[in-house]
């Protein structure tokens, strides 16, 4: 069974004064994530993700289509029982304590009174806010409010989590620590699904990738088949400063610093490449090839017109 | 499911304690019940009218203020705030969250009246300088107050719903002023004609009535309260309260929250 | 989205029934409130301190306190009673807040002076009410002639009638009947005639309509009693003639007394007595009559009043 299972979603909105033009914030939609998966959803500000995730937790109704989680309907208070949300830019009540509010969500999410406080304890603990309890909220920085937000998605062991930005206003370590507990949870078996509009963290951490961007889902699949794609160039170093004329013939993008060219050309063309390096007694470092990084295939699926699912996608 | 209205229903309940300006109006009703007994010494006679009249005026309007208000701040806010999102994230259903805001709210507001109240019976205690027998119809004006602050919540939590903070607060109010004059409301419908009659009268029927639970003149006139206007009376608060929280439900289950 | 299907019945269901229900014991609440709002209109002892009140919104409230009013005498008047205590409170609360609603003021010529069960009986505070009314206004002539219509008809005081009229005539655009009553006052005090041209002033001026149905209603009245006179009269003329009372109209007609069947204001036919009596054929329609009532007959306790045309 899927841990998300996302048919046909679809978000339009009539906006305009007769409410004629419709926008769409997000296209039909389909995607599926494993259970143990850690899934990112990438794509610029208003590309869809929070939309999405509103929608699946059932804060925003669709238009069309349909989502399950757990094989569940989106409403269904057993679901909701077992997964857990942290919203971009949390805001909470200000005037209980962390310690009041992570008790109070307990209570809702049907934590045992027995094993509440243990939790909660436990809980602050991981994210990193040991000592403040007992501090009202209203007193939190922004990096303490998310991190309580986290503390709030995880208290109840939910088998699915959801975030939407969770690095948002984390200096760079608390950005690691965050890092690091999401790999823990999936290392618990949890299912993650997260959204971003920061690559590297994206390209760390995720099993699969989807990139979102205009309401439409332009390319899915699992970042080492996404990074090792198509581009196929290599990268040919070699000692000297001179570039022989059939390579430049071979269509070579060269680099030439103080005694070393770099040279970028086709796969196709490595081995006339080296052939011509090898005649022309020319000193070669290293054959590297190119890949491409999730930047680039991300950049490449913004542009207008890649409409198409990608590689692996799983359908 | 009782167990999570319960919970939210205390924590709304937390929440207002904690919000000061509950305070402050509390402390200015209480200011103005030590007033009535100031004025109230003008004349000798009239110190106990005075003293009721004032004192359950000032329950009743700074009530009302702290009904609105609390009730906007608890749920337009929270609402506009999105401190919402990681609520109904949980398995907590839609209605149970307005349900269970309603009671934390009556709780605040039933708590409140009880302290404003005490500062009216200190004030009367001190111009009569003992409790007579005429006071127990002040205890049924007080209820009867409180009846009118579960309406106005209830019905602050309907336009909450859908409308935004300051909307929400207007419409509540309006319908304050509109509902201490239902009875004139019906009077002139009365008078009309034709389709207009029609609408006239299905409006004044529709606002609530809070010219009926208005009893503080005939109280500070030491006029009993008949027994059944008390039972009609709390059948007609429970019942005009109920159909504003399920109007707020109605609401509340379909909207698109921002 | 069963769940959500489900909490919408149950919701709506509730809805329904809860809205049945505030309707019903509003209802229930009503009755047992009757006037309760009203009453304490007689704990206001000091309309001016109302007004000060009312924030200056004082014309609202005024046209409120109005509205109480006419609705008190419509359900008092309806339900046949003998004391209409909060009339004149209410009356005076009115003008108080808004000196220039003079229809108050003809309310109180029309309704808070006569006698119950047609109104409540107090003509001196009626015309306290007047004097109020013309210190606030001293042009408007309506208010002088609703002095001089409670001195005549209530009061009986022909010379402040006649005062009141006089000065009323003095006034800028006065109705020019007024000088017309005060001239007439001296040889017709008393009569029918007079009593015609008042109500008739009454009727055409008023903008009001339970005041021009008041009117319209004394009018009737008066022309019932003189169509009566006038055909018992005749009865007793033949009687003299012809040593019998007459069994029918034709006969009269017959004799050349009369022309056609002698119809009431309503437009039905007057019943001929054997004792040479004129009767209506439907008292009730006509209250105020003196004469033309059927023997024995007693006026409904709450008169009926048809509405004007």
């Amino acid at each position: 069974m899927a841990a998300i299972e996302i048919l046909g979603l679809e978000k339009a909105y009539s906006i305009g004064f007769w409410r004629k033009r419709p926008k769409h914030a997000l296209r039909p939609l389909d995607l599926k994530v494993e259970e143990g998966e850690i899934f990112g959803f990438l794509g610029p500000n208003g590309a869809g993700k929070t939309t999405t995730l509103k929608l699946l937790m059932g804060l925003i109704f669709p238009t069309a289509g349909s989502a399950r989680i757990l094989g569940m309907e989106v409403d269904d208070p057993r679901m909701k029982a077992q997964i857990g949300f942290l919203p971009e830019q949390p805001y909470f009540y200000d005037y209980l304590t962390a310690r009041e509010l992570l008790e109070y969500y307990g209570q809702l999410s049907g934590v045992e009174a027995k094993q509440r406080s243990s939790r909660v304890n436990e809980v602050l603990q991981r994210v990193g806010l040991p000592d403040v309890g007992g501090v009202q909220l209203r007193k939190f920085s922004k990096g303490m409010l998310q991190r309580v937000g986290i503390a709030q998605a995880i208290l109840h062991d939910p088998k699915v989590v959801f975030f939407d930005e969770p690095m948002s206003g984390l200096d760079p370590m608390g950005r690691r620590e965050v890092r690091d507990l999401m790999a823990q949870l999936k290392v618990e078996g949890k299912t993650v699904f997260f959204s971003t509009h920061i690559l590297s963290d994206a390209e760390a951490l995720c099993d699969r990738v989807g990139i979102i961007h205009q309401g439409e889902l332009r390319g899915v699949g699992a970042v080492a088949d996404l990074t090792s794609s198509v581009h196929g160039k290599v990268e040919l170093v070699w000692q000297g400063t001179t570039v022989p004329a059939s390579l430049r013939a071979l269509g070579a993008e060269c680099h030439i610093t103080r005694d070393t060219v770099r040279a970028m050309l086709s796969e196709a063309n490595q081995d006339a490449a080296i052939e011509a390096l090898r005649r022309e007694r020319l000193r070669l470092v290293s054959v590297t090839p190119v890949r491409t990084s999730l930047e680039d295939y991300y950049l490449q699926k913004l542009q207008p017109d890649n409409a198409t699912v990608g590689v692996g996608a799983k359908a | 499911m009782n167990s999570r209205i319960a919970h939210i229903a205390s924590n709304t309940f937390r929440e207002a304690v904690r919000d000061r300006v509950l305070y402050n109006l509390i402390v200015f009703a209480l200011l103005m019940s030590a007033a009535a007994v100031v004025v109230g010494q003008i004349s000798i006679d009239i110190e106990r009218l005075v003293v009721i009249n004032l004192g359950l005026t000032a329950v009743s309007l700074f009530g009302m203020v702290i009904a609105i208000f609390i009730g906007i701040g608890l749920v337009s806010k929270e609402i506009e705030k999105r401190t919402l999102y990681t609520v109904l994230s949980r398995p907590v259903r839609r209605w149970e969250f307005i349900v269970g805001k309603f009671f934390g709210l009556a709780g605040t507001l039933a708590v409140n009246t009880f302290f404003m109240a005490i500062g009216v019976f200190v004030a009367l205690l001190y111009v009569s300088h003992r409790f007579q027998k005429q006071d127990r119809w002040v205890l049924v004006a007080l209820y009867f107050i409180i009846l009118q602050f579960l309406i106005i919540t209830a019905l602050t939590l309907f336009f909450s719903s859908f409308s935004s903070p300051l909307l929400s607060a207007v419409f509540a109010f309006s319908l304050f002023v509109i509902g201490s004059f239902a009875e004139d409301l019906r009077g002139f419908a009365g008078m009309m004609h034709g389709a207009t009659r029609w609408l006239a009268t299905g409006a004044a029927y529709l606002v609530p009535n809070f010219s009926a639970l208005n009893v503080i003149t005939s109280v500070a006139h030491a006029q009993p309260v008949s027994g059944q206007l008390v039972l009609y009376n709390s059948a007609y608060a429970l019942v005009y309260t109920a159909m504003a929280i399920c109007g707020a439900v109605l609401v509340f289950e379909r909207r698109n929250l921002k | 989205m069963s769940s959500s299907r489900w909490v919408t019945v149950v919701f709506s269901v509730f809805l329904a029934i809860s809205l049945i229900a505030s309707v019903l014991l509003q209802r229930g609440v009503d009755q047992l409130r009757t006037g309760a709002t009203l009453e304490e209109v007689l704990y206001i002892s000091s309309p001016q301190a109302l007004k000060r009140l009312s924030l200056g919104y004082d014309g609202l409230l005024a046209d409120i306190y109005w509205t109480r009013a006419v609705q008190y005498y419509g359900n008092k008047h309806h339900d046949g009673a003998r004391r209409f205590d909060l009339l004149a409170p209410l009356l005076e609360i009115t003008t108080a807040l808004d000196p220039q609603l003079l229809v108050a003021y003809e309310y109180g010529a029309n309704f808070l002076a006569p006698k119950p069960p047609n109104g409540a009986g107090m003509p001196e505070r009626a015309i306290a009410l007047e004097e109020f009314g013309i210190r606030n206004n001293p042009n408007a002539w309506q208010l002088y002639y609703n002095a001089g219509f409670i001195y005549y008809m209530e009061l009986k005081d022909y010379a402040g009638a006649a005062k009141a009229f006089a000065r009323g005539a003095q006034v800028p655009n006065a109705h020019p009947f007024l000088a017309i009553l005060a001239g007439k006052m001296a040889e017709h005090a008393g009569d029918r005639q007079m009593a015609r041209m008042m109500w008739g002033t009454s009727y055409q001026t008023t903008k009001d309509v339970n005041v021009r149905a008041n009117a319209a209603a004394h009018l009737r009245a008066l022309q019932v009693d003189e169509d009566v006179t006038n055909l018992e009269a005749l009865t007793a003329r033949y009687q003299q003639q012809t040593g019998r009372f007459p069994s029918s109209f034709s006969e009269l007609e017959a004799a050349g007394m009369l022309r056609g069947t002698p119809r009431d204001p309503l437009g039905q036919s007057y019943k001929l007595m054997p004792d040479g009596s004129v009767d209506l054929r439907t008292p009730d329609d006509f209250p105020f009559i003196e004469k033309g009532m059927p023997a024995g007959y007693e006026p409904p306790l709450s008169p009926k009043i048809l509405p004007s045309d």
